[in-house]
Formats: C-alpha cells, sequence, structure tokens
C-alpha cells in the first residue's frame, strides 16, 4: 500500500513537470494561468503526503485559489494572447 | 556570448547551493544541543499547545510572524496604492455567471467562512493556524465576486478590522514584554491544559487576529483587483 502511494507520488510530481513545460508553452495566457494554479493543487497533495498539512492547507488556499484569480483578472486587463 | 556567460554564472550559482545543501545530510538527525532540539524537546510543555508547529511560529519566532504580517499589509497596500491611481470604476459584467457557481456559493459560503475561522481558532490544536484560515476565508469572498455582480465590500469596515487585529497583535506582544521580559512571551495567560480550547496561553489570541488580519487584507486585495477591471 505504501509502495502505491509512492508511485503515485511520482505520478503527480511527473504531471506537476508537464503541466509546468505546458504552461511555459502554450500561447494562450488563460491556459497557461490554469495550467499553473493546477500545479498548485496537484503540489499541495505532495506537501500532505510528505506530512506537511498546514504548508498543503496554504498552498491550496493561495496558490490554487487567491493566486489564479488574480493572474485570471491580471489576463483579462491585458491581452490574452502571447505575441 | 551573452549565453555563455549567463551559463557560466548559472554553474557557479548552482555550486554554491550545491555546496551548501550537500552540507546538509538528507533525513539525518539534528544536532544535539542545537536550537530546534530544545524547540522538539520542551516546546510542548513550555508552551501546551498540541502543535508544534503553531509555538514556533507564533511563540519562538513571533517577531518573525510580526514582519510577515507587515510585508503582507505593505503589499495590500501598494497594490491599493496602484489601483487607486488609476482610476478605473467597475464596470459590470454583462453575462451573469452560471446557476451551477451561483447555487454552489450561497450554498458553501457559509461553510467556508466556518470552515476558516474554525482552522485559525483551533490553531494550537491542529494543523493550520492564522494564515491558512485567512487565506480560507478570502477564497470564500472571492466565491462571492465570481458569482454575484453586483456584491461589493465596504473598504472602510475592511481597514478598520485589519487595523484593529494587527493593533491587537502588538499590544499582546507589548504585554508580554511588562509581564515578563521579553516581547510576545507567554506568561500574561495561564497555559491551562494538554488538547483544551482555551490552553496555550496567549498563542490562540495571537492567531486570531493574525486570521481577521489576513482574511481582511486578502479580501480587500481581491476587492480592489476585481474593481479596478474595465472592460474596453
Amino acid at each position: 500500500m505504501a509502495e502505491l502511494l509512492q508511485y503515485f507520488m511520482i505520478f503527480l510530481i511527473l504531471l506537476m513537470i508537464f503541466f509546468a513545460i505546458y504552461a511555459i508553452k502554450t500561447k494562450n495566457l488563460l491556459v497557461s494561468v490554469i495550467a499553473s494554479g493546477f500545479i498548485s493543487l496537484v503540489a499541495s497533495i505532495v506537501y500532505l503526503y510528505l506530512q506537511a498539512p498546514d504548508v498543503a492547507m496554504t498552498e491550496a488556499a493561495i496558490g490554487a485559489g487567491i493566486t489564479t484569480l488574480i493572474f485570471v483578472i491580471a489576463v483579462r486587463k491585458t491581452k490574452e494572447k502571447e505575441k | 556570448m551573452k549565453k555563455i556567460i549567463s551559463i557560466i554564472l548559472l554553474a557557479i550559482l548552482g555550486m554554491f547551493f550545491f555546496n551548501i545543501v550537500s552540507a546538509i545530510n538528507f533525513g539525518s538527525n539534528i544536532k544535539k544541543g542545537s536550537v530546534s532540539e530544545h524547540y522538539i524537546e520542551k516546546g510542548i510543555n513550555e508552551n501546551r499547545g498540541s502543535n508544534l508547529v503553531t509555538s514556533i511560529v507564533v511563540n519562538y519566532r513571533g517577531f518573525d510572524t510580526l514582519g510577515e504580517v507587515t510585508v503582507l499589509f505593505l503589499a495590500a497596500t501598494g497594490l491599493s496604492f496602484l489601483l487607486f491611481s488609476c482610476k478605473c470604476r467597475r464596470e459590470f459584467d454583462k453575462v451573469i455567471s452560471s446557476l451551477v457557481l451561483r447555487t454552489a456559493t450561497s450554498t458553501l459560503y457559509p461553510l467556508i467562512l466556518l470552515f476558516g475561522a474554525y482552522i485559525f481558532i483551533h490553531g494550537h490544536l491542529t494543523p493550520g493556524g492564522g494564515f491558512q484560515g485567512g487565506a480560507v476565508i478570502a477564497s470564500g469572498v472571492m466565491l462571492l465576486f465570481m458569482s454575484f455582480r453586483n456584491f461589493n465590500i465596504n473598504h472602510r469596515e475592511l481597514s478598520t478590522i485589519e487595523s484593529l487585529a494587527g493593533i491587537s497583535f502588538v499590544a499582546l506582544g507589548l504585554a508580554g514584554l511588562i509581564v515578563s521580559n521579553s516581547f510576545l512571551a507567554n506568561k500574561l495567560l495561564p497555559l491551562g491544559n494538554w488538547n483544551a480550547l482555551f490552553s496555550a496561553g496567549v498563542i490562540p489570541l495571537i492567531y486570531i487576529a493574525v486570521g481577521f488580519k489576513v482574511g481582511s487584507e486578502l479580501s480587500g486585495l481581491i476587492s480592489d483587483m476585481i474593481s479596478s477591471t474595465k472592460e474596453d
């Protein structure tokens, strides 16, 4: 069971790396913001596995919630497409 | 040429970081007689808080926490100053948010607020604390802003709550200075019993103040960002 959880965490970290590269490579800035919010959400699960529940809580609330909204507003105030 | 120089600089920086990190063995025991050993062995008895992280953050490193709160306050003030100077008016969206979002928000919003309050009131017993609870409350306010287009916050009330919370944090620290001889000393209130809500001296009071401060600051920040959004 513990080994299975470890493989799951490795999968999550690989997913985080994939979405990080995707957030840089995509041309649509809104998609990029959503991808970086998703990275924060997955990171909070990894923090929970690493026995840091306080950090996981902060990451989920600030990283995935508030920062994503602030970036979405910033994208809306500027242009949506990267040139 | 530029690329080569930047690669060399990165390599030097990486070497320095590697030297620092490799000096600490991964997962090794803490050194004998270090200050972290004192925290782990005596911290629970000295503060009677079940959550050791909280008693380190609020008591031993309380001055750092005051600095963190100040940094957040300065960031929020700077942002509202910048957005105030652009004099944009809130223009309400033509589209109404979806029914799913509105229904879910009106059901979940009180529960989210309750959860945030639970996190910072029980900061000395369970994981979490003032910062986490404040962030959860601000995310509830964020949901309200997203789903109801006419929703607005009274900024004067928010800044009153924020200032009162900040003042009470500093006042509790100064009270510790008066009662004992160090800032933020945990001698003002009796320490109480294990795992009780009213325990750990002034730690829960300080975390409640931090929770109110962070929650009102982040809500004000979101409100500033949204109300300055201008469609053209």
